[in-house]
């Protein structure tokens, strides 16, 4: 379709009409494709053309503006491209400001970012339609910060809502942030608050770009807000929209410099020296002084070999170590620190000594804090955790699971328990992937653990690994590697590690609620259970322990928070992979009916992506055991 | 094939607490007995007998709190010492009596030791860090009176004067102190007019203590890190650094420069006392007979070298008597 100038009383409602039709019938794409190219150049310089284009678009009918207006800003090249074929569109036409201002922002999230910033630029450009973009800021605030919103939209509508808030900030002038100062401040307090309680990292990040983001805008000067996390491409990319690249904007947009300028105030004094103090430069000593007759030579040295390094001797005996650790001589720090260092490879090589005192060691490594200011403190106490408690199973992991669900203890500290119950166990079960066998896809791979909250990620990508290798093994055969194997020491063990953890989960204490508020606990809690459930394979006790897990997670199946969801799902992924098959059918038939209905609703309906991906999988799961039960030759 | 280190001479044991500072008056003519004044963290004054090794007397006037300073003026009648109780005080210990003549109070609660110098007979200069955190006081002695106080310009965070050193190049010259302060440098300081001359950063960390050789007009200072600095004094009164030498462990809490000028000793927190040669810091000696940090290290004043002596007092209630290179 192409334009030809015509006279100027001519109509162009009739194109209008046109053009509205075919965009309703989702040709979009293909029309404005060679409209909006046209048209640029058109409007470019002559106002004419500009004023026939937004006399275009005004006269579409209102129940085809929708699809034409999306359909421009999709296909604008820029924002002041826009605002030339546009005009004031928004202000004139309500649905068409209903679509641009409500829908594309806060119903729909699937669009780029280069639409977001066509979209809010051209809000941005023009006086009459400035209001516009501070209603926007406003509700995409409200929404940023509404805690509900946190918990249950997902994760790519967040990240979405927080691109727009920040290219909104991009655009606003100073007289503007002053006027809304407050509502700013108010709504990053909020919103600061709901996102750093999610449990998801992600999101936790969205949040503390964006609060960094906003503070930044409205504290010009003095302290800004700032946090600490990891840059990663996603943080980096949301605080480049900060910063607009002026183009052929006329508004002058923020500038870098503006951001620069904050920047190096930002940056630390650096002290003014006095202009008589010297830098160390050390000067070469004068050559002439090596004629001289040096009397120095007639001092002879003595041996000095002896002058080594002092060492601070660690106790060689696992009862010195406990005396020095209940500190009772609390000055002797060096001989602190060098406990701590020890003792680790102390309880490993004396491991009937340990025994006697195993209790003991775990109650003080559990309440230790740390004196003096040691490298991988943390690392080192935990280390030292797990040796005593494979040193001495069942008496240790008697204590610590009771004293989980104990008063007065820190969160850190109740999930310090898990994290130490889990490397435990990993160690008794396959106590040769120490570092020393490659790992084999097909059996079980070499599991590393680190610290922190992703330790759910890594499990997830070994249970993917072992589910993708069970269908394999179904489909071709067992497979050729076959690993040494050695008694899994984690069999006597298993149920002392697990069923305490599971028994009062929900009887609320003083000071920890499991149901309530210390939901990321719960989700820690959980995760740790799936891990148990998945090395207890091939282990007497594992069936009961199914059952326990099955009714644990039908109890739970509703929470709100999506990283205990996530967990849950985990745990039947365990399950089913480590229960045998037959008992699975024997036991526990009904439920895993009500489980399988369970997860194709969450399979549908759940709003966190990774929540519905491991529903599927453990449906995929549950089909090919009742494959393989089919298949087994009765 | 290097000989072993040598073994103390002797060990004199009976302060019954850690022993912060030692100071030898040996120089008197015959019959008078080579004395080694101590302080200990006791609030004691020990008077050793060099001959008998006994202690001949106990001088208590720093309340209990510990005597990090002490110093003769003059002869060993007159003592100076300086204690945790904020105060200095003199000593007159003629004829056997042990009784303060007059003392000054410090207002300093830190544990910078304070510096003095004999300007003309009777007279002397005394350096002590004051009141406020970063200033500096001369006062002259007998009379008490203030000669100047130095405080550093505005915003230079030097931190807290460390370690003091008051001299002058002969009778005649103007007195200088060389102040070490905690942000690790060293200060020259000219004291009628109370104007810095010059300043070094020579360590990151603070200076623990200084010694200066004013006819070679080259120092050397220790801190708390592994670094002995060794810095000079030129025609322009300037102060540059010369080398550096690294230790195997960290920590120096003393630093002496033998009176001829020949060797020098640092006391360690690594419990060992290291002795170099001045002229080029060779290496000479490493002496490890304590088992805990050594406080204090200081030179003896005999008149005839084949006497002298070097003392060092430790954390672990002792104090070591070396008798070292005594035949140069």
């Amino acid at each position: 379709v192409c334009f030809i100038p015509g006279g100027l009383d001519c109509s162009i409602s009739f194109v209008s009409h046109v053009l509205g039709k075919v965009c309703i019938h989702g040709r979009q794409k293909e029309i404005l494709g060679v409209l909006v190219p046209r048209l640029t150049e058109l409007t470019q310089s002559d106002c004419i053309w500009q004023r026939m284009c937004w006399r275009l678009v005004e006269c579409v009918p209102d129940r085809w503006m929708e699809a034409v207006v999306l359909g421009f800003v999709q296909q604008a090249p820029g924002a002041d491209v826009l605002s030339r074929l546009l005009g004031n569109l928004v202000v004139k036409n309500k649905k068409a400001q209903f679509v641009v201002t409500q829908k594309i922002l806060l119903l729909q999230y699937g669009h780029t970012t280069a639409l977001l910033q066509n979209l809010l630029g051209y809000l941005s450009l023009d006086s009459l339609r400035r209001p516009l973009l501070l209603r926007v800021l406003q509700e995409l605030l409200e929404a940023w910060s509404s805690s509900s919103a946190v918990k249950h939209s997902p994760a790519e509508q967040q990240l979405y809502i927080s691109k727009a808030i920040l290219i909104c900030l991009s655009h606003l002038k100073e007289p503007e942030i002053d006027s809304c100062r407050q509502e700013l401040m108010m709504s990053m307090m909020e919103g600061t608050k709901c996102h750093l309680d999610s449990s998801l990292p992600q999101l936790r990040r969205l949040g503390m770009v964006v609060a960094e983001s906003i503070s930044l805008k409205i504290n010009t000067e003095g302290p800004v807000l700032k946090f600490e996390y990891e840059d990663d491409d996603e943080t980096r990319e949301l605080k480049s929209l900060l910063v607009q690249t002026p183009s052929l904007f006329v508004v002058p947009s923020l500038p870098d410099d503006d951001r620069s300028e904050k920047a190096g105030a930002a940056l630390p004094l650096v002290p003014e020296s006095n202009e008589k103090s010297h830098t160390a430069a050390p000067v070469v000593p004068d050559e002439e002084s090596d004629a001289e007759l040096d009397s120095d030579d007639d001092l002879l040295p003595y041996d000095m070999s002896e002058d080594k390094e002092l060492e601070v001797k660690a106790p060689v005996y696992i009862r010195d170590c406990i005396e020095v650790l209940t500190g009772s001589k609390s000055e002797d720090v060096d001989k602190w620190e060098a406990t701590v260092k020890a003792l680790e490879s102390l309880v490993r090589k004396n491991p009937a000594a340990t025994r006697e005192v195993s209790v003991e060691l775990a109650k003080i490594l559990l309440h230790l804090e740390e004196k003096t200011c040691i490298e991988g403190f943390v690392e080192l106490r935990q280390r030292a955790q797990v040796a005593v408690l494979t040193t001495d199973p069942i008496p240790v992991a008697k204590y610590l699971t009771s004293q989980f669900y104990s008063l007065n203890y820190s969160l850190r500290q109740r999930m310090d328990i898990l994290d130490v119950l889990v490397l435990a166990a990993q160690e008794l079960s396959c106590p040769k992937f120490h570092g020393k066998t490659k790992p084999s896809g097909a059996q079980k791979p070499s599991i590393q653990l680190p610290l922190g909250s992703d330790s759910s990620k890594d499990w997830r990508r070994i249970v993917d690994e072992r589910i993708k290798s069970k269908t394999r093994r179904f489909n071709t055969g067992r497979s050729h590697v076959e690993l040494a194997s050695c008694p899994n020491q984690f069999n006597s063990v298993a149920g002392y590690f697990f069923f305490p953890l599971i028994q009062h989960f929900d009887r609320p204490l003083t000071t920890f609620d499991l149901l309530g508020e210390d939901h990321l606990v719960l989700g820690r809690l959980v995760h740790t259970l799936a891990i148990l459930m998945y090395l207890a394979v091939n282990t007497v006790a594992v069936t009961a322990m199914g059952k326990a897990l099955l009714e644990f997670v039908w109890a739970l199946r509703f929470h709100t928070d999506s990283y205990v969801r996530q967990g849950l799902l985990s745990c039947i992924s365990s399950l089913l992979l480590s229960v045998p098959a037959e008992q699975i059918l024997a036991d526990m038939t009904e439920e895993l009916l009500e489980t399988q209905s369970w997860l194709g609703d969450v399979m549908e309906k759940d709003p966190d992506g990774d929540c519905r991906r491991l529903a599927l999988q453990n449906l995929l799961l549950m089909e090919n055991l009742k494959k393989k039960l089919e298949v087994v030759p009765s | 094939m290097a000989p072993p280190p040598p073994d103390p001479q002797f060990v004199l044991r009976g302060t019954s607490a850690a022993v912060h500072t030692l100071h030898f008056s040996c120089g008197g003519p015959e019959p008078d007995i080579p004395l080694l004044f101590s302080g200990s963290e006791n609030g004691f004054i020990h008077v050793w007998n060099l001959k008998t090794h006994r202690v001949d007397s106990a001088l208590d006037g720093h309340g209990r709190k510990s005597v990090y300073c002490v110093e003769t003026m003059g002869g060993k009648d007159r003592l100076l010492s300086q204690g945790r109780d904020q105060r200095i005080c003199l000593w007159d210990l003629a004829e056997g009596r042990t009784s303060v003549t007059d003392s000054v109070f410090t207002a300093h609660v830190g544990f910078c030791r304070c510096s003095l110098l004999q300007v003309a007979q009777g007279r002397w200069l005394m350096a002590m860090a004051a009141r406020s955190l970063e200033e500096v006081q001369i006062l002259e002695l007998p009379s008490k009176t203030s000669v100047c106080t130095l405080k550093p310009e505005v915003g230079a965070k030097l931190g807290m004067p460390m370690c003091l050193k008051l001299w002058q190049l002969n009778c005649s010259s103007q007195p200088v102190l060389l102040a070490g302060y905690e942000d690790g440098s060293v200060v020259l300081w000219n004291v009628s007019m109370g104007k810095v001359l010059s300043k070094l950063n020579c360590h990151q960390e603070p200076v623990m203590s200084l010694d200066f050789d004013s006819e070679k007009a080259k120092g050397i200072s220790g801190s708390s890190e592994k670094v002995l600095s060794i810095w000079s004094l030129n025609e322009q009164q300037n102060l540059q650094v010369y080398k550096t030498h690294e230790l195997v462990n960290a920590g120096i809490s003393d630093i002496t420069i033998r009176p001829d000028k020949k060797i020098l000793a640092t006391a360690g927190w690594d419990h060992r006392i290291r002795i170099f040669g001045w002229k080029k810091l060779k290496p000479l000696a490493v002496l490890d007979y304590h088992t805990a940090t050594v406080h204090c290290v200081s030179f003896s004043d005999h008149s005839n070298p084949r006497e002298r002596l070097l003392a060092a007092g430790s954390k672990d209630q002792r104090i070591s008597v070396w008798s070292l290179y005594a035949q140069t």
